[in-house]
């Protein structure tokens, strides 16, 4: 049997030409191919290019074929401020271990460091870019993969800077383990479906740490968005689920842990947000399941502005925020149900774990601060204090249905 | 002066008020934490009753003082002693041993419960300075009351209503102008209307390490440059400081002129 198999294996091989056996081609200073553009033109489909550790001053690279290019030891390509660095316009094309500096800025066209065109299965990893307008750039482009790369950009202003790694109408793309700081958007999606951001960490952004919008069924877990200008902002898109992520220290006016807007049918579960002006910031967002996050310290932690129907929060543990919840109008569609709430005073007299008064979470405080922001500076004053009970005796200002009908008496775990 | 320090300190010390006010510190920090078990709970339930309690005690306690040491404060004015330091060594004797009280009512539970080992040291530290000053200003406000009244029934009312102001009535007063006024740019305001208040002032210092997230949610540039910097603790600070010495100031200047 084996034999035959052998045989089989040996035909095919001699059918496929044994001609275009994948090549190795080496670029370094004092080798023949001295320039990474060289290179790849000399190079045949599926070679692989191995840079050695040198400075390489080149940019508009085109990959047009499909190789792997392998960085030994991080050589730097340096762009100087000249334009794109690396253009992929071919299908089955891996970068690894490179060290990518200076992309050029300009006004009227988006420089990347790394740009995909309208290519699939591509993997880019190991990759570490610096000074940079973009950083690493999909473009119609599917069934990709960007693993493992370093981005550390010193964005200034938001007109004169880029967004660390951008996907534009690209599907089926696996984004983890990367760590993205100091860029005008941590990771943007524009028109993306099928994503799966995963375990990544982006932080001290000039404006977003995730930002997306018309972007379906895509799914973010275990990543972490730290010190951002304005946090995350999620718009228009339906059926994500965020998992297990955390938000931490946004703070600022217009900051939020997630800002989500027209966002239908999702699942935010085991999230933590924590210190941030607001938590979660809610627009015109129906039918989403908030289970088991924890809101530790924020400012507000949830806001909920109009529009916002059908949804459920449930087992969320909310703990020393200066507001729990805070709407701006009488209605309310929403379901809570067994949180804990550590602002809760109840007791629990037939000891079954959940609080025997119903808990109102919006204070009529919070109205009041929606009305004239400067009283905030009155937070947690006596006569507030008093105010407030008078309101949670018989609520006049805020929902009256709007109550946790079973108030859990420990924190979920 | 400090003779007279001395020994209304010590004098208070072995009272049995001053025992029932440590008592009562200590049962309530440690009933907070037990209850709790959370250093950081406990610490925002202690700054509720620190700001209200602290000053009502302070108020109620000093006058309460100056009235029943008034025949031995007329007994040391026939003396050769300066009478600044008569009645600055009686109120340094209260406000001492009152923040003593506090210090210490406070301090044993939680370095019990392992302060030092948690990451609220800091606004553990911040409380009780607040609470000492809050001490110090309260006490000094009662003995000007006290100085000023003859009859005990009018001092004693007054200090009542001069607490219930600064604790209840002027937040009201103030929530109410920001609401009428809200089409003007009031952060200005607001701030300033703190500082005239301590209790407010107090609230705010506390604020600025507890609910800065919430603080810094506001659109204002004033606003952000108190809250979002240090200058929020000093200007604070500096405050409670003018706040504790102006009184103290007329307190000596009317005893130097007051006819007994």
């Amino acid at each position: 049997m084996k034999q035959v198999v052998f045989l089989l294996i040996l035909i095919f091989n001699l059918l496929s030409g044994v001609s275009q056996q994948p090549k190795r081609i080496t670029v370094c200073e004092t080798c023949e191919l001295k320039s990474i553009t060289e290179a790849i033109k000399t190079a045949s489909d599926h070679d692989t290019l191995v840079i050695k550790k040198a400075t390489y001053k080149e940019y508009n690279i085109l990959v047009d074929k499909p190789l792997t290019i392998i960085g030994e030891n991080y050589p730097v390509i340096d762009g100087e401020d000249k334009g794109e660095i690396i253009r992929i316009v071919s299908d089955n094309v891996t970068i690894d271990g490179l060290f990518i500096i200076n992309v050029g800025t300009s006004y009227t066209s988006d420089y990347a460091a790394i740009r995909v065109v309208k290519s699939e299965n591509f993997v880019i990893q190991n990759v570490v870019l610096e000074k940079l307008f973009f950083g690493i750039y999909l473009e119609k482009s599917n069934h990709g993969k960007v693993y493992h790369n370093k981005i550390v950009g010193d964005a200034q202003d938001e007109y004169n800077s880029g967004n660390g790694i951008q996907l534009w109408y690209s599907h089926n793309i696996e984004v983890s383990n990367n760590i993205v700081q100091g860029a005008r958007d941590g990771i943007y999606l524009e028109f993306s479906h099928n994503v799966k951001i995963h375990n990544n960490k982006s932080t001290d952004n000039l404006r977003y740490g995730l930002h997306f919008m018309f972007s379906d069924d895509d799914v973010y877990t275990d990543n972490v968005f730290e010190n951002n200008g304005a946090g995350v902002a999620v718009m228009f898109s339906k059926r994500i689920t965020m998992k297990g992520n955390t938000f931490r220290k946004n703070w600022g006016t217009a900051a939020f842990g997630v800002l989500l807007k027209e966002i239908n049918d999702a699942e935010i579960i085991e999230n933590t947000f924590e210190e941030n002006t607001i938590g979660i910031h809610i627009e015109g967002s129906n039918r989403i399941t908030y289970k088991g996050n924890n809101f530790i310290k924020n400012g507000w932690g949830i806001k909920v502005l109009g529009a916002c129907y059908t949804n459920t929060f449930s087992a969320n543990n909310f703990l020393y925020n200066s507001f729990d919840i805070s709407y701006n109008s009488k209605l309310n569609d929403n379901v809570f149900d067994g949180n804990y709430w550590s602002n809760y005073t109840g007791y629990d007299l037939d000891k079954n774990g959940i609080g025997d008064v119903p808990y109102r979470p919006v204070k009529l405080f919070s109205y009041v601060v929606n009305q004239t922001p400067e009283a905030i500076i009155l937070l947690r004053s006596l006569f507030m204090d008093i105010i407030d009970f008078s309101e949670k005796v018989s609520p006049v200002f805020t929902p009256d249905n709007l109550m946790d009908i079973n108030p859990l008496m420990t924190k979920v775990q | 002066m400090f003779k007279i320090l001395k020994y209304s300190f010590y004098d208070l010390i072995r009272s049995r008020w001053s025992y029932v006010y440590f008592l009562f510190y200590l049962l309530l920090g440690f009933v907070l934490l037990f209850l709790n078990n959370d250093i950081s709970k406990a610490i925002i339930t202690l700054m509720n009753v620190i700001i209200i309690l602290v000053p009502l005690i302070s108020t109620i306690f000093g006058i309460m003082y100056f009235y029943n040491s008034k025949e031995f404060t007329e007994l040391l004015l026939a003396q050769p002693i300066k009478r600044s330091s008569i009645f600055l060594g009686q109120y340094f004797g209260v406000a001492g041993s009152l923040t003593l009280s506090l210090v210490f009512g406070l301090g044993i539970p939680f370095v019990l419960y392992g302060l030092f080992k948690s990451d609220a040291i800091f606004d553990f530290t911040l409380l009780l300075v607040t609470g000492a000053f809050l001490t110090l200003i309260f006490t000094v406000l009662s003995f000007n009351i006290a100085l000023s009244n003859e009859n005990k029934i009018k001092g004693f009312g007054y200090a009542v209503l001069l607490w219930l102001f600064l604790a209840v009535i002027y937040d009201g007063l103030f929530l109410m102008s920001l609401i009428v006024f809200k089409e003007y740019p009031l952060d200005g305001f607001s701030l300033a209307a703190t500082m005239f208040n301590p209790i407010d002032l107090s609230r705010t210092l506390i604020l600025l390490k507890l609910d800065i997230s919430a603080l810094l949610g506001y659109t204002g540039a004033v606003f952000k440059k108190f809250f979002g910097t240090d200058q929020g603790l000093f200007i604070s600070m500096f405050m409670l400081v003018l706040w504790t010495v102006l009184p103290i100031w007329r307190l000596v200047i009317i005893s130097k002129k007051k006819d007994f």
